[in-house]
């Protein structure tokens, strides 16, 4: 009778369990299908990942150079643009279509047991494939426009890590919430458009009287850019810590990126086990 | 019933009976939150964003106990709506139960359908290995068993051929070649061998036949008696959540059967009750032809008799004897009773034998019928004294085929205005 001793309890389906290695070959191959098909069929293929961002950019820098003339004050104005529409674009292309992914892939999640939290952090690492590609990009502009390579190029190693831990941690709690309510994802929408507007893509925080830039550096994303901007593009602009007015209140975005991410996976683990049904 | 050994399906049903339970399901619950459609004004709807929902409740499964034992090839039966998929998505474990106790000893197959995750934008090559790690496999070993795959499903040609090209048929095979693959010791199954060619539901047939005898547990859920019959040791039927009968394959059939087509004869249902030691015993029944010659096959059009040889055991005042013609999908077709005539049998007394004949024009249509003679009591309580479920066969053949269960002579006139 040793076969008793394996007789397991079934439970439901949970977020993270059913083992790492699956855990991850699952996430791997979702990320990697969609952005396969993404562009699928289009004469340019994967080059779309690249113009997207690419076309966004020649819009602003159009308007803000030649129109509002309003980039002239920025050193290298162009290359930081450029730099900032790609962190943005992956963090609201993560969030966005973070948002519906659950119910997008019904099919699986109402006939396969897995590990429910391959689903949003698939959409968070198709977004990053595009993100490396667009980096890519972005390098090119920065040589080419002549800016030295500095040591200092590897702090957007951490900042890019705390972008993706802030897009994945509200793409589970947004994903999560519009299985329920279906109202979450016009709401967001509106919310991204607000935030693209009130983090520096387009600006930068200088620009900005001192106690309205202190505030808004509480936005994790205009953290990130701000400080972007110094150890990438110019290092005389300042650094975050010094926008916020002192090292120590830069707690305040990371306590958001923390926050939001925690609230996040509470509310997806919670979640996770009735997702198929109320779908 | 005497038990010989020397039966082979009697003997595995002996093993069976003494294997440890690869499933076990005591009392499960599940209900599902359906809620309701609001119909308020935008303003309403604005002023109470919150306001309270309303739901309504489908309970898909009523305190659900069963037992499959390991090595069992188990099949699930029942109406559509009736908690069929309900039950084998709360064992893969992509419904969580609500109330009750589900065990499974083992790897549990962690999908109920072919093909989850296929898309028709892919090829085979992409969707195989997209398919067989959500199945649960790893990347190498479905790299590893890409070849066996696809030459399961017999498409090495289209490998690199998009699936949206695919015939459904091809699909489906892919999908069932990856999941075969899949490592489980219980392995759930929902309705596939309804599509495919012949060809390749025989290689389907084959593959059960391999994975029983490895010794793997099956729970098969399906509307095909024909397969229920030929590849389950046993089985359940559920209706709207509740089992409501389980036991042997000819069992599950004709609950199910029942429950499609309404109810059999009364002597049918006597069949939950234990053989007793009735009245009288049926010592056999056969097929004559018009002309008195014992048959299997009769002609359409022509006349058809049944006899059946009844001993008495006790002495019987007007017993009723019955006919009941089942086809090959167990609907009852026909039903002679000599209930329904107003003359008495007569009485038989202890020890005596008598022959019944029924005899009629054939006016069946071509099928496999199965014939169910029965002794019963005339009185109001229609107690049976002796029934012998399915004891004589007929085939019936007809010049041609149309579809109908019988065949009625008929006139036709065309008046023209």
């Amino acid at each position: 009778m040793s076969v008793e001793a394996t007789t397991a309890r079934s439970r439901g389906p949970s977020a993270l369990g059913g083992g790492l290695r699956r855990f991850l070959s699952l996430t791997f191959t979702l990320a990697a299908t969609d952005f396969k098909l993404r562009f699928f069929g289009s004469a340019l293929g994967y080059l779309w990942t690249l113009m997207r961002p690419l076309l966004l950019f020649g819009v602003l820098y159009f308007v803000f150079t030649e129109v509002v003339r309003f980039g002239d004050d920025i050193k290298n104005y162009p290359v930081y643009l450029l730099a900032a529409i790609v962190i943005f674009t992956f963090f609201s292309e993560t969030t966005a279509r973070g948002v519906n992914s659950l119910v997008e892939r019904e099919n699986l999640l109402r006939k396969v047991r897995f590990p429910r939290m391959v689903i949003p952090l698939s959409v968070a690492l198709h977004a990053l494939f595009n993100l490396g590609l667009n980096l890519v990009v972005v390098f090119v502009f920065v040589l080419a426009s002549g800016i030295e390579p500095r040591v200092a190029w590897l702090e957007l190693v951490p900042l890019v890590a705390v972008v993706v831990v802030f897009a994945t941690g509200l793409t589970m709690l947004l994903s999560a919430l519009f299985v329920r309510y279906r109202d979450v994802q016009p709401i967001w929408e509106v919310v991204l458009q607000m935030l693209f507007y009130a983090s520096p893509v387009i600006y930068v925080t200088e620009f900005l009287p001192d106690n309205i830039e202190r505030k808004a550096m509480a936005n994790p994303i205009t953290a990130v850019l701000t400080q972007m901007r110094h150890s990438l593009i110019d290092p005389t602009a300042p650094t975050a810590a010094e926008a916020i007015g002192g090292g120590v209140r830069l707690l305040v975005p990371l306590a958001v990126v923390v926050g939001s991410f925690a609230l996040g996976l509470w509310v997806f683990m919670r979640e996770a086990p009735r997702i198929a049904e109320d779908l | 019933m005497k038990a010989t050994l020397s039966n082979p399906s009697e003997a595995r049903a002996r093993a069976l009976e003494r294997a440890p339970a690869a499933v076990s399901v005591q009392d499960v619950s599940k209900t599902f939150r359906l809620p309701h459609q609001v119909y308020s004004t935008l303003k309403e709807r604005a002023l109470h964003p919150f306001a309270s929902r309303t739901y309504d409740e489908f309970r898909a499964l009523r305190e659900v106990s069963f037992e499959v034992k390991q090595g069992e090839f188990f099949g699930v039966v029942g109406r559509n709506g009736s908690g069929k998929s309900t039950l084998l998505k709360c064992l893969a474990g992509i419904y969580q139960v609500d109330r009750g106790d589900l065990r499974v000893a083992g790897r549990v197959s962690p999908f109920i359908e072919l093909g989850v995750g296929f898309n028709p934008d892919l090829t085979a090559r992409d969707n195989v290995m997209i398919n067989a790690i959500m199945l649960g496999l790893s990347r190498k070993e479905a790299r590893a068993q890409f070849d066996e795959i696809i030459a399961f499903a017999e498409l090495e040609e289209f490998v690199d051929l998009k699936l949206k090209n695919y015939s459904s048929g091809m699909g489906v095979r892919l999908g069932f070649s990856v999941a075969i693959q899949v490592d489980a010791e219980v392995v759930l199954v929902d309705e596939v061998l309804a599509v495919g060619d012949a060809a390749f539901q025989q290689k389907c047939f084959a593959e059960f036949d391999r994975m029983k005898s490895e010794g793997r547990t099956i729970l098969f859920v399906t509307h095909d008696m024909g397969s229920v019959e030929r590849f389950c040791d046993r089985g359940l039927v559920l209706e709207r959540g509740r089992i409501v009968d389980m036991g042997a394959p000819e069992q599950i059939t004709r609950t199910y059967a029942e429950l499609n087509f309404g109810q059999l004869t009364e002597a049918v249902e006597d069949t939950d009750e234990p053989a007793r030691e009735g009245a009288a015993r049926i010592l056999a029944a056969w097929c004559e032809t018009g002309d008195g010659e014992r048959a299997t096959v009769s002609r359409q059009g022509e006349e058809l008799a049944v006899c059946v040889e009844v001993a008495f055991s006790r002495d019987v005042e007007d017993p009723d004897f019955t006919l009941t013609f089942r086809n090959e999908a167990r609907h009852t077709i026909f039903v002679a009773s000599t209930q329904i005539r107003e003359e008495p049998t007569g009485r038989f007394s202890a020890g005596q034998r008598a022959t019944v004949r029924f005899a009629f024009e054939n006016r069946l249509g071509p099928s496999r019928y199965t014939i169910t003679p029965a002794v019963g009591e005339r009185d109001l309580s229609h107690e049976a004294h002796a029934y012998a479920e399915d004891l004589a066969a007929v085939i019936v053949q007809a010049p041609h085929y149309t579809g109908g269960v019988i065949d009625m002579p008929f006139a036709v006139e065309v008046e023209r205005a």
